[in-house]
Parts: structure tokens; sequence; C-alpha cells
């Protein structure tokens, strides 16, 4: 059995690179990727403790984690679709002061 | 044995798909990077047992989000090259210098002293009781979380409400 350490490292790498990614892009949709990198990790954290501590209930959070992550992506989406139409760019620098 | 050598492969290519999600200059290749990602979580999932689980990793995020994503990077276009003005000078330098203090202070912290990410019941566990099989989740869900499940639905509703609402098509007055 691998042990559960491994899948933890694993998923502090997978949040981390998403963070970064988070930092260093520009474009919104490759930002929305990072976000979903990073929430993968954290089920991932999720499953392996429940695992480990014989516990089922993190299996059910990953569950709502999947379900409010799609609902985010639904929104995020939809808002950077609404972006794009008014000023046909999906860059965030050049959406960064808050005026209609 | 076999669950190592599954766990090396789905971990390399997790992440593969990660660096190739931040490090791509072309969105699709970003939204590729991430779906291999998706499937080596997914495989690490039922590795773990969490079979119910997996499948719908497999079928929201790979199937239904990911193609969301497909289908507003084609809309939106995907030849744009970002630009590489910089507004904050020197920030990927912080960032980096950050970072690295960061994994410092997480191998650090492993590494040296007696840490344990998961404190566990015992160092050899029977799985019974995580078996991830539908019946098992449906039991916790629809009695403990079945308040959080209806909230759930609530915020599902709403979300798809907004969606439509923001991707209204309005023509500009005059």
């Amino acid at each position: 059995m691998v042990p559960v350490d491994w899948y933890m490292g694993l998923a502090a790498a997978l949040f981390l690179i998403g963070a970064l990614g988070m930092l260093l892009r520009r474009n919104a949709l490759v930002m929305f990727m990072c976000i979903e990198l990073m929430l993968n990790a954290v089920n991932l954290t999720l499953i392996s403790a429940g695992r480990v501590m014989n516990d089922l209930n993190g299996q059910v959070a990953v569950f709502f984690i999947l379900v409010v992550a799609a609902a985010e992506v639904v929104v995020g989406l939809a808002i950077i679709v609404a972006i794009f139409r008014r000023r046909s760019t999906a860059s965030v620098d050049e959406l960064s002061e808050l005026r209609g | 044995m076999a669950e190592s050598i599954l766990f090396v492969i789905a971990a390399l290519a997790a992440l593969a798909g990660a660096v190739t999600v931040v490090v791509a200059r072309n969105p699709v290749y970003s939204a590729v990077g991430l779906l291999g990602t998706l499937f080596s979580v997914a495989v690490l999932y039922v590795i773990q047992l969490a079979h119910l689980v997996a499948a719908v990793q497999v079928i929201v995020y790979a199937g239904a989000v990911m193609t969301l994503f497909l289908f507003v990077i084609m809309l939106i276009g995907v030849d744009k090259e970002e630009n590489r003005v910089e507004p904050l000078p020197m920030q990927r330098l912080w960032v980096g210098v950050l970072a690295g203090a960061i994994i410092a202070f997480a191998a650090g912290i492993t590494l040296i002293g007696d840490f344990v990410w998961v404190p566990a019941a015992s160092s050899a566990v029977i799985a019974d009781n995580t078996n991830g099989t539908i019946q098992a989740i449906a039991e916790p869900m629809f009695t403990d979380w079945v308040l959080a499940f209806e909230a759930t639905a609530l915020l599902l509703t709403i979300a798809a409400a907004g969606a439509v609402v923001l991707a209204q098509f309005k023509r500009k007055a005059a």
C-alpha cells in the first residue's frame, strides 16, 4: 500500500503548481483552470485522509466540492464570456479597472 | 507493488498535466493538460477505493466541465498571445522567492521533524470502511449530510439561472 504521505506530497505539489499558475498567467481561462487544479489537489487530500482515518465522510465532502466547483465554472465562464463580449479580451491585466 | 507502480505513473501524469496547464501558451493545450491531470487524479481515487468519486470525477470534470472550457476557448478565440509587459516590476521574482520559501518550509517540517500529514488510526489500515461503493456513499449523504445536499441542489439551480442571465445577449440601445 502506498503510504499516505506520498498522496499528500503529490496533492501539495499540484496545489502549488495551480497557485503559481494563478499568479503567473494573465489569461482568465487559464487562471480558471488553475483554480480547478487547486480544487483537485484538495479533493485528493480529502480522499487520502479519509482512507487513512477510515472515514467515509471525506468522500462525501469531495462530492460537495465537485458540485460547488461545477457551479463555479458555469458562473465564471459566463462572466468571462460576458466580459469578452464587451471588451473583446480575456486578459485580466486589461480588465484591472473596475469601471463599466 | 502494482499499486505503487500505478501510483507513480498516475502521479507523474498528473504533475505533467499540471505543468502543461501553467506553461502552455495556447489555452487549448492548457485544457488538454488539465484533462490529463483530472484523469490521473481519477486513477488515484480508484487506487484508494473511491470508485464512485472516480466515476463522478470523469463524468462531471472530464466530461462536462472540460467540454465547457473548450467550448468557451473556441468561442473567445485562441490565437491571441498574452502580452508580456510587466505592470508590477519584479513580481515574478518575488513569487519565486515566496514559492521557494514555502516549499522549503513544507519539505523541512516533513523531513526533519517526525511530522505526520494525517493522524492515522494505524499504519496498516484495513480499508473496508472506506470502500466507496454507491451504497456506502449514499448512506451518510442522505442522513448526516442531507441539508448540505439540498443546499447544493439550490446552489446548482441558482448557478444555472445566473449563467443564463449573464450570457443573455443584450443589444445596445442606440
